[in-house]
């Protein structure tokens, strides 16, 4: 039975649907990615499971019991906030000790799990310190402590690390993971960062205008787009209208001058959809001329003008020498590299 | 050569140097000869000697400071003013307080609307306003007076006028936007999530507000008290017209002496003794504040 069970939950304000019939099942002891662009519902979703806000239709489910009946108070679910919301006028350990208070653990046991758990995030001798006085990446590990202290059925991240600058953020998401992994507890991440959600979670569920997109593991969601939405969202690729054509004995698959056996089944123009490391350069295949190089250090990145439009090729730096700008290339991969989707590029 | 250069960076320097005082000559001079001067003024006055048929004498004696220390009539004087100042703070506190954090949780349209209606106030004369009060409350003729005389609740005139109920009232009213204001700006300054922060640990509605709110906009409460109680100790208008000639506080006793018995030198001393009594009130509670919350919201 799924830990924490959304069943077709909506919400409206007013007229407009922010989420529309969600639907999701959470394992115990899962890590959950809610992946979409600002507007897309995922923090509204949040809200509901926390209870800061009510859904309009549909049920949400905690070990199989209606978690909406529930006071937000009395659910149990840890949260760190975007901004943290720490206590500013108590101490890191007062901040963590908080919800132990209010469910009346004795003091003994509070102390020992106030220092346990800031000694897990790494804050061991912090205790007197006030929110103002600790960095960004400081405060964030006291909310963390905070949400974990109470033991969470399940814990809440609402964009937790975007206020933190690019190299501390990276340096958090290993160490959540390695937390999250360690105390086992089922984990929802509210994101807008890809890398953010594929690096720290088991599922992406990817969002947009209210509705879910793709529900799948980051290689899943990465390697087989099932939209157009999640193929464009999840990193780069490279989009060709392709046709089918019957005219020889077997069906092939044709975009300008490449073309591959058409798999079974498929009619119509599709959208071809290949992610720009997948491609490489040959002897047969697209026809295209270099627009611009840059190199990357690990990688070069080029800008191709291809017979179905613009593409982007990016190859690993492994020393053998490359094309340059202005050369006549072409651009060839595995058919097991790209993913189809009905109908032609829009 | 270098020397030239020498001197002509020396009169850039000087000029920089100067370039801040010239600039804030003007207000300097205006401050200088609207406030400080005066007030110097008033205080050698207090050392001056005066009588019904002589006048003022510019001599240096310290009558009146003495009269002010020993008679209990000026004891008397200062005492009610403090404590009339001391109870429209705490009222003021008390409903100023809750009314602010209403006033932030309602949404967009009303929330404007209800400022308007807490600052409203401001726009119209403190005289009006407590000449309203007297309107209400005076005497047999007063509205309310009349309604519940007329309605038999009553048998005699509420005493509200030359009481110093009816001075904490009125005071109190006309004091609420300033604490209103002052707490409402400690409440911007709260985190939009931190009340859900504590509802998601399992605090009450009851153990937000004590243990979460009202810590965080107690700065705002104690700001707003030192402002309600210096503008009460001061206040004028509204002692004047409710407590009248019979109820003095120690801003219409100096008014009194300057004008009405023209003993200007006592009435000097009994104005720089306010404004010294509200000056170590202030600096002296504000300074309490600044150790007490240093630590929490530099």
């Amino acid at each position: 039975m799924a830990h924490l069970e959304l069943d077709r939950v909506s919400k409206q304000f007013a007229a407009q649907t922010v989420v529309d019939d969600f639907s999701l099942a959470v394992g115990k002891g899962e890590f959950v990615s809610f992946l979409g662009p600002s507007g897309c519902g995922k923090t509204t979703t949040l809200q509901m499971i926390a209870g800061f806000l009510d859904p309009s239709r549909g049920a949400i489910r905690l070990e199989g019991k209606d978690l909406t009946a529930v006071h937000p108070a009395k659910r149990g679910l840890g949260i760190v906030f975007q901004s943290y919301a720490l206590f500013p006028h108590m101490t890191a350990a007062e901040n963590v000790a908080f919800g132990l208070e209010m469910r009346r653990v004795p003091q003994a046991e509070c102390r020992e799990r106030v220092r346990a758990t800031l000694a897990m995030v790494g804050l061991a001798g912090y205790e007197d310190r006030y929110p103002r006085r600790m960095s960004g990446g400081q405060q964030q590990r006291v909310a963390l402590a905070r949400a974990l202290v109470i033991r969470p059925s399940v814990l809440l991240l609402d964009e937790p690390l975007s206020n933190l600058d690019a190299k501390l953020r990276e340096g958090m998401q290993i160490e959540l993971r390695q937390i999250q992994r360690t105390i086992g507890t089922t984990t929802i991440l509210v994101t807008h960062d890809q890398n953010e959600a594929m690096s720290l979670s088991d599922r992406i569920v990817v969002m947009s205008q209210g509705r879910i997109e793709q529900i799948g593991t980051p290689q899943e969601t990465y390697e087989r787009p099932a939209s157009a939405f999640v193929s464009q969202f999840l990193g780069k690729t490279n989009d060709f209208t392709a046709t089918v054509d019957r005219t020889t004995a077997s069906a092939r698959l044709v975009a300008g001058s490449w073309s591959s056996p058409a798999p079974v089944g498929v009619t119509g123009p599709v959208t071809i959809s290949i992610r720009p490391e997948r491609i490489g350069f040959g002897d047969a295949g697209l026809a295209a001329k270099i627009v611009t190089r840059i190199f990357q250090g690990n990688h070069w990145l080029f800008q191709c003008e291809s017979e179905c439009g613009p593409a982007i090729v990016v190859r690993q730096n492994d020393g053998q020498p490359q094309p340059a700008e202005g050369e006549a290339v072409r651009l060839v991969w595995r058919s097991d590299d790209m993913s189809l989707r009905a109908g032609g590029v829009p | 050569m270098s020397a030239a250069i020498g001197a002509a960076s020396a009169t850039a320097d000087e000029r920089t140097k100067r370039a801040p005082w010239v600039l804030a000559a003007p207000a300097l001079m205006l401050f200088f000869g609207v406030l400080v001067i005066p007030l110097a003024m008033t205080v050698m006055l207090s050392f001056h000697d005066w009588g019904q048929y002589k006048g003022i004498e510019p001599v240096f004696i310290l009558k009146n400071w003495h009269e002010v220390a020993t008679d209990p009539y000026y004891a008397e004087m200062f005492g009610r003013t403090f404590r009339i100042a001391a109870l429209t703070t705490l009222i003021t506190a008390v409903l100023g307080a809750p009314e602010a954090y209403i006033l932030n949780r309602m949404s967009g349209r009303w929330k404007s609307f209800f400022l308007l209606v807490i600052l409203g106030p401001l726009l119209i004369s403190v005289v009006a306003r407590t000449l309203g009060w007297a309107l209400l409350f005076g005497g047999n003729n007063g509205l309310v007076n009349k309604l519940l005389m007329s309605l038999g609740l009553i048998g005699s005139p509420l005493p509200f006028m030359f009481t110093e109920t009816g001075m904490v009232v009125a005071l109190a009213h006309v004091m609420m936007p300033f604490m209103v204001l002052s707490v409402w700006a400690a409440l911007q300054r709260l985190d939009p999530q931190i009340e859900n922060a504590a509802l998601s640990l399992g605090a009450s509605p009851l153990t937000i507000i004590r243990r979460i709110v009202l810590p965080q906009i107690m700065p705002g409460v104690l700001s707003g008290a030192i402002i309600v109680f210096s503008l009460s100790a001061s206040a004028f208008a509204t002692p004047a017209i409710i407590g009248g000639r019979r109820l003095k506080v120690a801003a219409t006793l100096a008014y009194d002496e300057f004008l009405n018995t023209l003993n200007w030198p006592l009435g000097a001393a009994v104005a720089v003794l306010l404004l010294v009594a509200l000056v170590l009130i202030v600096v002296g509670s504000n300074a309490l504040i600044e150790r007490r919350y240093a630590e929490v919201f530099r």
